[in-house]
């Protein structure tokens, strides 16, 4: 097997034996119901976790999209509140805003050379000011296409709920995949990642694909706000605090590697999914506190830096043999 | 003309790189570009194909005035580039370097199954026997050397531009490109050349130019010119006592013992081999690339762990399981991949060069900054570093400074067993004679100095002994008038009496 594989193996079989173990204590949860709410509760950040892959990917990190989330569910609550456009219309202008504030951070990061993590930090901040000044209550959505998005499911055997979002997520990640792997902005994706003196070499064109990069990812958070505000049927400027870390957790529990330059978006999915099934574990459970998730998450985020420490170790040793 | 290049500037806080030069290429031609280290050849390709915007200078191709901003621009025009540094990515796989750019696509996606074939289709002719699919990592640097170059040679439609291509090919690899470079110019290409091995020079190009100091100096036929004449034209003055060439007065002399391997080998590696290591003795470990030679230096050097025999001086058992646990018993490794592994871009050449004796004195001692900067200068001055001074960071020199630097690091630890891997691979003719006069000094102090060579007219030079490595064994141990080119190369070739006995 190819080693570049060895990380997503690895994830793929800490997801299964995770589930065969949780299978083993509460058999119910092989049901279809727990699956179409594992992907259900965990569709928002499936979805932007996709954008963050895409990112680190690329050597890069972006700290806003938590914000950007916030941001995108005040904004859609609030336009639908006092507005009167349709929430289509209305979703479409915030794609359009959060790929530009993205697009935005991109280009300072490029035009600057400043560090990702600076410029998305302060993007953070200004996503998440940019929600307190359209409200700082949480607004509830009332509308009739919002109860029509909440009630589209597919009733799959066993009563489990495929819902609208879940399928939402699952496509994401399918475009994620073919994004990053089998186009040739996934290849500068990927060539960035291996070193940005050697791919300017190669002919990337490094300003346009870094700002393409940010931009994505800032679609994938506002594609992610909007999922969340089906979810909720809100908009709040504190919600999703921290998200970005989970994120940037999943996409590595996922294989991907944090230095950039190797991984799978596909991967990501399975870390999402691991992630939620430690919490669902932890509700079935009961006596448990919900602490317990933060620490395993945090175990497996360990195992897996080590693993990939290991790895670029034994593949660094052989390349020098 | 296919290119011409008119008053091209470019300048470097601190350096003049380029100075007014003029550059002309023919369609059908192979042109050598020459020059000391840090004359200015790799700034001028950088300057052509856009990875450097230029201070001045009107570039035209066919006749129509060009300026890529870009390399990608570049390619578009038809120029493809093997730049110094090997600009490939280790993480992705073969074809996707390859083929990177121009992937094949349907719907607007990669088209996995075409790319392997047009991979494959562009290493034809380089008899390379390697899966495409495969990350880059996995092969070695000549292997990649050559996708380099095969990938260059696709995207070169009409100019060719190769800076030090053959720094790490062997005979056989060199004899393959430059067939190819000659199929290419028979079509009507023209080609850019750089290397610091003048004899490639005279085999394979039609006309040279001369930089120094970032100025051109002269443009001539090949076929005009001497070896001797080359030579002054790029250091700007003659070469006094060159010392490739000039055999060492090879007396067999009997030096107290410094070190012995006994057993010495690891399995895959090298096999087991003895060797005693005299004080003050230069040793030779000449071979064919991936015979072993590198192998025995890393095993020397605690990279990789023995697992048989051991070392001991006179004072006993040596500990070689690390590099660290090396460095303390008194080597130095100067790798032969010192892009890699030896430089830290950032830092500067001062700190690059107090690097492996601060190292050796452990970090709660650290080196007098001012003892640094005596080092440094005195490296400077001894190797001809070219940098506009001891601050500047490393990564700004040029790629043969970078080296010599390199170098200047585990000279100035001063250990009393230094291994020397290709000591003189990219660094130009006049430093070349510097180095191997050093290495004379040095060791005439009493340091011990191994040194692994694919250039036999240096072996000959410096070494006392040579050791031939051969399908990772040491298979012959020459001394005194033994050391001829002619018997190494019997020696590397032909398989002697140990390989007759084995296949019996
Ligand atoms: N990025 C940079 N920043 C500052 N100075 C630079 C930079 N790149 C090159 N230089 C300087 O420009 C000069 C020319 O360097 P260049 O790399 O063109 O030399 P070269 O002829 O290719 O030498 P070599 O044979 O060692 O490769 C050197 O003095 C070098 O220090
Ligand atoms: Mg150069």
């Amino acid at each position: 097997m190819n080693p570049r594989l060895y990380p997503l193996a690895a994830t793929i079989a800490i997801f299964l034996l995770a589930w065969v173990i949780c299978v083993m204590q509460f058999p119910y949860m092989l049901s279809t119901r727990v699956v179409g709410n594992l992907l259900t509760d965990n569709a928002y950040l499936g979805i932007v976790a996709v954008g963050m892959t895409v990112v680190i990917l690329s050597g890069g990190i972006d700290l806003s999209v938590g914000s950007v989330i916030a941001f995108s569910g005040v904004f859609i609550a609030v336009m639908l509140r006092d507005s009167g456009l349709h929430p289509l219309v209305v979703f479409a202008l915030l794609l359009v805003v959060t790929s530009a504030f993205g697009a935005a951070m991109g280009w300072l990061i490029h035009a600057l050379a400043m560090p990702p993590f600076i410029v998305t930090l302060a993007g953070m901040f200004l996503a998440r000011g940019a929600a307190y000044m359209l409200t700082i209550d949480s607004v509830p959505i009332d509308h009739a296409f919002y109860d029509l998005l909440d009630d589209a499911y597919y009733l799959m055997p066993g009563k489990g709920r495929l819902t609208l979002i879940g399928v939402v997520m699952l496509l994401t990640v399918l475009v994620g995949m073919i994004v990053a792997h089998r186009t040739r902005f996934g290849a500068s994706v990927f060539a960035l990642g291996g070193g940005e003196a050697t791919a300017r070499l190669m002919g990337v064109k490094v300003g346009r694909t870094t700002v393409a990069i940010y931009a994505f990812s800032g679609l994938m958070a506002g594609l992610s706000g909007i999922v969340f505000s089906i979810y909720t049927s809100s908009g709040y400027p504190l919600a999703t605090v921290g998200t970005e870390l989970t994120a940037i957790a999943a996409v590595v529990i996922g294989g991907t590697l944090l230095t950039g330059g190797a991984g799978f978006v596909f991967g990501t999915l399975i870390g999402v999914l691991t992630m939620g099934l430690i919490q669902t574990y932890i509700v079935f459970d009961g006596t448990l506190s919900s602490w317990w998730t933060k620490i395993i998450i945090g175990l497996l985020l360990l195992a897996f830096i080590l693993l990939q420490k290991g790895l670029l170790r034994v593949t660094t040793a052989r390349a020098g043999a | 003309m296919l290119l011409t290049i008119r008053s091209l500037t470019k300048t470097f806080p601190g350096t003049k790189a380029l100075d007014r030069v003029d550059f002309d290429l023919a369609a059908g031609e192979v042109h050598a570009l020459l020059g000391e280290n840090g004359a200015g050849k790799s700034t001028l390709i950088k300057c052509l194909t856009g990875a450097y915007e230029r201070d001045e200078g009107v570039i035209a191709l066919d006749g129509a005035t060009v300026s890529p901003r870009s390399t990608s621009e570049a390619q578009e025009l038809g120029i493809g580039t093997v730049y110094q540094e090997v600009n490939l990515l280790p993480n992705l796989t073969v074809a996707q370097n390859l083929t990177f750019g121009q992937e094949p696509t349907r719907f607007g996606m990669v088209d996995r199954r075409a790319q392997r074939r047009q991979a494959e289709a562009m290493l034809e002719g380089y008899g390379l026997d390697i899966d495409v699919g495969r990350d880059l990592s996995a092969y070695s640097v000549a292997i990649r050397q050559i996708i380099a170059i095969a990938r260059a040679v696709a995207l070169s439609g009409k100019v060719l531009i190769l800076d030090e291509p053959t720094a790490s090919l062997d005979a056989r690899e060199v004899e393959t490109l430059f067939d190819v470079v000659r199929g290419l110019r028979d079509r009507g290409l023209g080609i850019v050349f750089v290397s610091h091995f003048l004899d490639q020079v005279f085999e394979l190009t039609d006309r040279v130019t001369v930089l120094r100091n970032g100025q051109k100096v002269t443009t001539e036929r090949t076929a005009d010119l001497d070896r001797v004449q080359l030579i002054e034209h790029m250091l700007g003055r003659a070469l006094e006592n060159e010392v490739v060439g000039h055999a060492k007065t090879h007396v067999a002399q009997d030096r107290p013992e410094l070190l012995a391997f006994e057993n010495f080998g690891r399995r895959g590696h090298v096999e087991p081999f003895d060797l005693t290591v005299g004080e003050g003795e230069v040793l030779g470990l000449a071979g064919l690339l991936g015979s072993g030679r590198t192998e025995s230096a890393e095993l020397m050097f605690g990279l990789a762990a023995a697992h048989s025999g051991g070392a001991r001086d006179q004072s006993g058992a040596l500990d070689l399981s690390s590099p660290r646990a090396a460095i303390a018993a008194g080597f130095g490794f100067a790798p032969e991949e010192r892009k890699e592994d030896g430089i830290v871009a950032d830092l500067s050449v001062r700190e690059n060069i107090a690097l492996a004796l601060q190292a050796r004195r452990g970090w709660a001692r650290p080196v007098p900054r001012a003892e640094q900067l005596r080092l440094a200068d005195e490296y400077i001055e001894k190797l001809d570093i070219r940098t506009s001074g001891p601050e500047q960071p490393i990564g700004d020199l040029s790629g043969g400074n970078q080296q010599k630097v390199v170098l200047a690091r585990w000279l100035a630890m001063n250990p009393r067993f230094l291994i020397l891997d290709e000591p003189t691979r990219g660094i130009d003719v006049g430093a070349h004679a510097e180095i191997l006069r050093l290495i004379q000094q040095v060791t005439a102090q009493g340091m011990s100095i191994l040194v692994i060579s694919s250039e036999l007219d240096e072996l000959i030079a410096v070494a006392d002994r040579v050791i031939v490595v051969r399908d990772r064994r040491h298979v012959a141990e020459l001394t005194g008038s033994e050391i001829t080119t002619d018997t190494i190369v019997r020696a590397i070739a032909a398989p002697g009496r140990d390989q007759a006995e084995a296949s019996v």
